[in-house]
């Protein structure tokens, strides 16, 4: 009974402890006030260099946080608790926050810099007018491959995933809207279809994929196609950057037919404490040269068409990221189809994922 | 059941003991799974539907759930073929319990990890086709088989039957084995008629604390199986993660509980009437 008591004492008192030391911990950034901003932004996704400029120009300290999933960083959000002044939520999850009202709507007055910014990549349907956000970097999806595994094929359209000498080869996305939507336009129609017959035609031709199929997993492709494990993989351009950075023979095509078209978007949480300073980063941000130099340091797309005109030409007009004007009027963002679609989406690729067995 | 009469009978004071235990299953066991069960009966929209349990019957679930109880008995057999003669003869040895903690140890280290470390140690170039290329045997696909499904996992859950075996053949008397031979049992005929009735209860336990867990295994199925095999754990997590269709994913849950419920039926350790004693 005695060394019970002890040990309850022991484990009370670790825990007290530890209690203090995360109370102490968070107590750095609870709030932002005047002087300062928090950013909330993916992983390695912006050059510290910028945020040093940024603090030496406007005298506002930057607090920089990262998280690695939408959902994750939304969840925070909704939370409270952290007072984050900038987030970076990818296209749907602006228009799922800007539903359940957690951004605050940008004054484009104190953004003069949005001019640089393609006019393309504004006032996109997940968005409109851009009232609550502004696009940080954006991509395609397209296929990533290693010629050297196979004996110098090469990919231009969806169709060629197809091709009977590439079997146990591929690697797809464990994602509903990706994977049926890649189907749906190699058969020519749109990756935000709801037409019941599509997607039943979409789902039956990904079936005959099955047997090219290496394996249908998440993030932990990269390092597949980095170590040569693989030799194709459907994949984001992000992605496909990251493993171009580490693997000089792969190479990454956006198909003809048409593919995804993604952003990541700066916006203003409902959390912002620093509503001036916040507007004055993503300002900053847009300013051609420090959007010019954070994109050769991330390796993404930028949407800023002043930036593009100062990067070195080799990045700037490399067509696999800047895709020409032809394959760009082909791409298409993901429209939130509603849970009842989403729900049939994930049914048909379930459908697809069990007929593996057979 | 017994809740109401066993109130009944205790004094103000053990029943002021007991309010911990009885607020515990109220808040975490049955209000949990009243929740589920509720909520299986709700379509998208939040109405009341009995669709989620049509929905389950249909071609694509079922070929879910056999593949899950197909996969689910593997690992369980595997590990149970495996774990029985480990156990003994870590019983035999001289400082079994040291032994014991050996096998042990890696059941401490984060599940994800193990896993990931599996990618590598699994992949094309890793030490696992290093190893059969010394036998002549040229590299094979290893990750994303059903081998590799199967391996991981019951690497994964072979200390769990490990241990309840290992107990109940510790705690065997050694003088009823020989008895046994005494009377002329052949070594065969003492394990066979002796020491596996006696333990019974530890395989009982050790199959009841692999294949419950087994049966909704998810993560595993990405990761190492690359979605070749599929199992209700990963339609549960796409429903309430992806497509935010409660109800269908508690529906699946429902009957994994059912099915959980039906496997402690059979495997109930009460001493007599197992499944081998004949």
């Amino acid at each position: 009974m005695k060394e019970l008591l002890r040990a309850s004492g022991v484990v009370l008192f670790i825990s007290i402890v530890l209690l203090l030391i995360n109370v102490k911990l968070n107590e750095g950034h609870v709030s932002s006030g005047n002087g300062s901003i928090t950013v909330y932004n993916w992983g390695e996704y912006m050059d510290p260099d910028l945020l040093k400029q940024f603090e030496e120009e406007t005298g506002i300290r930057v607090i920089y946080e990262t998280f690695d999933s939408n959902e994750a960083m939304m969840a925070k959000i909704e939370q409270g608790g952290t007072s984050y002044d900038i987030a970076m939520p990818s296209e749907y999850m602006v228009e799922m926050m800007a539903e359940k009202k957690l951004l605050l709507p940008l004054d484009h007055a104190k953004l003069p810099n949005l001019k640089h910014i393609d006019a393309d990549f504004l006032d996109l349907p997940f968005d409109p007018n851009n009232r609550y956000s502004v696009p940080y970097f954006w991509g395609t999806l397209g296929i990533a491959y290693n010629p050297t595994l196979l004996d110098g094929q090469t990919f231009e359209s969806w169709d060629d995933l197809w091709h009977p000498s590439l079997k146990q080869q591929i690697i797809l996305v464990d994602s509903a809207r990706e994977t049926l939507g890649m189907s749906l336009n190699s058969l020519g129609y749109s990756l935000n279809s709801t037409e019941a017959g599509e997607l039943q035609e979409a789902k039956e031709k990904l079936e005959k994929l099955t047997p090219n199929v290496k394996a249908i997993i998440g993030d932990e492709v990269t390092q597949l196609m980095v170590n040569q494990e693989a030799a194709v993989a459907v994949t984001w351009s992000g992605q496909a950057a990251d493993m171009m950075w580490e693997n000089e023979n792969i190479d990454y095509v956006v198909p003809k037919e048409g593919s995804n078209l993604w952003f990541d978007n700066m916006v203003i949480p409902k959390t912002a404490t620093n509503v001036e300073g916040a507007h004055a980063f993503i300002n900053f941000m847009l300013d051609p040269q420090a959007a010019a130099q954070n994109a050769e340091y991330v390796g993404y797309s930028t949407p800023n068409a002043a930036a593009l005109e100062l990067m070195d030409p080799d990045i700037a007009e490399d067509e696999r990221f800047y895709p020409d004007e032809s394959i760009r009027r082909q791409l298409e963002v993901y429209q939130n189809l509603g849970l009842e679609m989403l729900g049939l989406y994930n049914d048909l690729f379930l459908e697809f994922k069990i007929q593996q067995r057979e | 059941m017994g809740l109401l009469p066993m109130m009944n009978k205790m004094t103000p004071v053990r029943f002021l003991y007991a309010i911990p235990y009885y607020a515990w299953m109220i808040l975490f066991v049955a209000a949990p799974i009243a929740l589920v069960v509720y909520f299986s009966f709700l379509n998208l929209s939040g109405q009341f539907t009995l669709e989620n349990y049509r929905s389950f019957f249909s071609p694509v679930y079922l070929k879910l759930a056999l593949s899950s109880f197909w996969y689910a008995f593997l690992i369980t057999l595997f590990s149970l073929v495996i774990a029985y003669p480990t156990a003994y003869f870590l019983t035999k040895t001289k400082h079994k319990q040291l032994w014991l903690l050996f096998i042990i140890i890696p059941s401490w280290i984060n599940l994800l990890l193990k896993t990931y470390a599996f990618i590598g140690l699994m992949g094309f170039y890793g030490p696992m086709n290093a190893f059969l290329g010394l036998f002549g045997i040229g590299e094979k696909q290893i990750l994303f088989t059903d081998f590799s499904f199967i391996f991981v996992s019951v690497y994964i859950f072979i200390p769990f039957m490990i241990l309840p075996i290992f107990n109940s053949l510790d705690q065997l008397n050694p003088r009823l084995i020989d008895a046994s031979r005494d009377l002329g049992a052949s070594a065969w005929t003492t394990f066979w008629r002796v020491v596996l009735p006696l333990t019974m209860n530890g395989v009982k336990s050790g199959v009841q604390i692999v294949f419950i867990p087994a049966l909704s295994l998810f993560m595993i199925t990405r990761l190492i199986a690359g979605n070749k095999v599929l199992t209700l754990g990963t339609a549960i997590e796409q429903h309430f993660l992806v497509t935010q269709n409660w109800g269908m994913g508690s529906t699946l849950a429902v009957f994994l509980m059912i099915a959980m419920f039906l496997m402690m039926m059979v495997t109930r350790g009460n001493g007599k009437g197992g499944l081998f004693n004949g």
